[in-house]
């Protein structure tokens, strides 16, 4: 565990020395605030009485793709990086299992993910002073960035081990992202057997009922394994030395 | 302290090392020598648990590195050939999480380990300095003391001077000398004279194979026995030559330079025959002037060159040594330079001696002799 928090420690205190962090941390910040604003502009002017609907679910589902947008770009550099750097070679040569490895630096981008949705909160806090609301649907949402969030982190940590270039890391984790996405937008031409399967399968459908403010405990569940596949395939990866070298 | 046991690494149908066994005890420098691609990074890579080995054990201070994989790289050290390094972090601070990754216990520890790292390397006055603002030797000093810090008994640097201005080279080899009286160190290079001046022993590899493992001077004596004597003298170059040429226990004469009336050359003896005396007359009965009469040290680049050579095309034939009889029994060296390493490499460095892997040979002569 303390391996894991240093490796954690020092990749937060990477992050911050790169100019990369901040500017991902900015573009978020300012596009959910952006989205924050018109949203609720939109909710008062035509939204109706639902809060639920006729905000937070549009909300939400901006915010998400606000998180597809960036997180990709946040978890390239993770392993790329320090392979392309040799530091990697150095890192496996220290008293530190592949596992600890993972972790770390999952836990540092999770971390940092975590503390731009704080930064998101500050509209709903404001507006929440004004005009006091329901704050369940609202944690749901959140609770459901967070998880498509992890989601994305583990797929890009997967990615970011199988290459040294940082930009195939990201194109890799869009691609894989994406297609979950889009994989279950055209029915008619999966058919109708592969369809409910797909659906199952698709990132994106098991967000909505989160920011509609319903927690469905098949879509944690879904979104955890999700992640959980992308961190063993990672640590696979990572093991993959054995035969494929550091190349 | 460091040890490798018939070590064999294949990628896929690509075979990077293959049955090399060597060992190193505290207080050794030992040179990892051979040509680009010989395998020497592949192997130190096993060593330091990088990636395991698909046969043979590699042992730190008697600790598998895949069996006991973290308790054997707390005692070990290793310098990447690249300097790899986060150049965003300040020297110190990276110092300092290499020592909390090496599981140096304790603020105080790490800090007093880091200091030790930075004295013994140098690098103390620009400890504060981010790493992507230094010269390359400097970063090369830092990779150095990446391995240093935290003290482990047991050194892998892999080129440690590679891309080094010749002052910085110096300085590399006189820390690393240095470090051998604390540590076991094995140290790559296909620089020869660097590993001569700083080895104790070295380990020549080839094509992932170890062909010779032994102390430079005797590796270069034992591959290139014949003794040689570099003679300057005013004389004809030709009847210079046939005079020489006639001298007993001479097994030929090259010319190397004439000029003035001078004529150098370079003299083969037997091994085991001091012919200057016999030189020196000849010349001066002849009422030619002598003006050098040296004899020349066999060198380890010759050895080595001379080593990959027989490699390359298939080991010489074997001759007796000097006072030996064709059909004596060989001495020791040479009853393990002829082995196989399948029998030979139990024993550590020693055992895993010269020998010709393809021919079975043993490559005491060298190639290509007249």
């Amino acid at each position: 565990m303390t391996r894991t928090l240093r490796v954690c420690r020092r990749e937060l205190s990477s992050m911050c020395r790169t100019p990369l962090a901040a500017v991902l941390g900015a573009v978020f910040v300012c596009l959910t605030g952006y989205f924050f604003y018109s949203d609720v502009v939109f909710f008062v002017l035509v939204g109706g009485a639902n809060q639920a609907s006729g905000l937070w679910r549009f909300v939400f589902l901006d915010d998400r793709l606000v998180a597809l947008l960036v997180l990709p770009l946040l978890t390239m550099r993770l392993f790329a990086e320090e392979r392309k750097l040799g530091t990697l070679e150095l890192l496996f040569t220290y008293p530190v299992r592949d596992g600890e490895l993972l972790a770390g630096k999952f836990l540092a981008a999770l971390l940092t993910y975590l503390g731009l949705l704080a930064a998101t909160a500050l509209g709903p806090a404001l507006l929440y002073t004004l005009h006091p609301f329901a704050v369940t649907p609202l944690l749901a949402g959140y609770l459901g960035l967070l998880l498509l969030g992890t989601a994305f982190i583990a797929c890009g940590l997967a990615a970011s081990v199988v290459t040294e270039n940082q930009v195939v890391a990201a194109v890799l984790t869009y691609g894989v992202v994406v297609f979950s996405w889009f994989a279950t937008w055209n029915e008619a031409a999966i058919g109708e057997r592969v369809a409910p399967v797909l659906l199952q399968l698709s990132l994106f459908d098991h967000f909505y009922g989160f920011a509609q403010g319903v927690i469905d405990s098949r879509d944690v569940v879904f979104l955890l394994g999700f992640s959980a596949l992308f961190l063993f395939l990672a640590h696979r990866a990572l093991g993959a030395r054995a035969w494929r070298g550091l190349a | 302290m460091i040890r490798a046991e018939h070590l064999t690494k294949r990628f896929g149908r690509r075979t990077a090392i293959e049955d090399v066994s060597l060992d190193v005890e505290r207080g050794q420098v030992v040179g990892f020598l051979g040509p680009n691609g010989a395998g020497k990074t592949t192997t130190l890579r096993v060593l330091a648990g990088v990636f395991a080995p698909t046969a043979g054990r590699a042992l730190i201070d008697d600790l598998d590195v895949v069996r006991a994989p973290l308790a054997a790289r707390r005692r070990l050290g290793y310098a990447p050939e690249r300097a790899a390094l986060h150049l965003e972090m300040t020297v110190d601070g990276l110092l300092t999480f290499a020592a909390a990754m090496k599981d140096v216990r304790g603020r105080r520890a790490r800090r007093e380990a880091v200091g030790t790292a930075l004295e013994r390397t140098g690098l103390a006055p620009i400890a504060t300095r981010r790493i992507g603002t230094l010269s390359k030797g400097y970063r090369q000093r830092v990779g150095l003391a990446l391995a240093l810090v935290g003290e482990p008994p047991a050194l892998l640097l892999d080129e440690p001077t590679a891309g080094l201005d010749p002052e910085q080279g110096a300085e590399t080899r006189r820390l690393v000398r240095l470090l051998a009286s604390e540590h076991a160190v094995l140290v790559s290079s296909h620089a020869l004279a660097e590993v001569e001046t700083m080895c104790d022993r070295v380990v020549i590899l080839h094509r992932g194979r170890v062909l010779a493992a032994d102390r430079p001077a005797s590796l270069a004596k034992r591959l290139r026995p014949a003794t040689r004597v570099d003679v300057e003298a005013s004389a004809p170059p030709e009847a210079l030559a046939a005079t020489l040429g006639a001298v007993p226990n001479v097994r030929r004469v090259d010319l190397v330079a004439v000029a003035n009336g001078t004529t150098r050359c370079r003299v083969e003896i037997e091994p085991g025959h001091d012919v200057r005396a016999e030189l020196a007359t000849r010349i001066t009965t002849h009422n030619w002037g002598l003006l050098t009469l040296t004899t020349v040290e066999p060198s380890l680049e010759e050895a080595f060159l001379a080593l990959v050579a027989a490699n390359e095309h298939g080991a010489p034939e074997q001759r007796p040594r000097s006072g030996q009889a064709p059909n004596d029994p060989p001495n020791e060296s040479e009853a393990e330079a002829g082995r196989e390493s399948g029998q030979a490499g139990r024993g550590g460095l020693g055992a895993s001696e010269a020998r010709s892997p393809r021919s079975g040979r043993a490559l005491d002569g060298p190639p290509g002799k007249k």
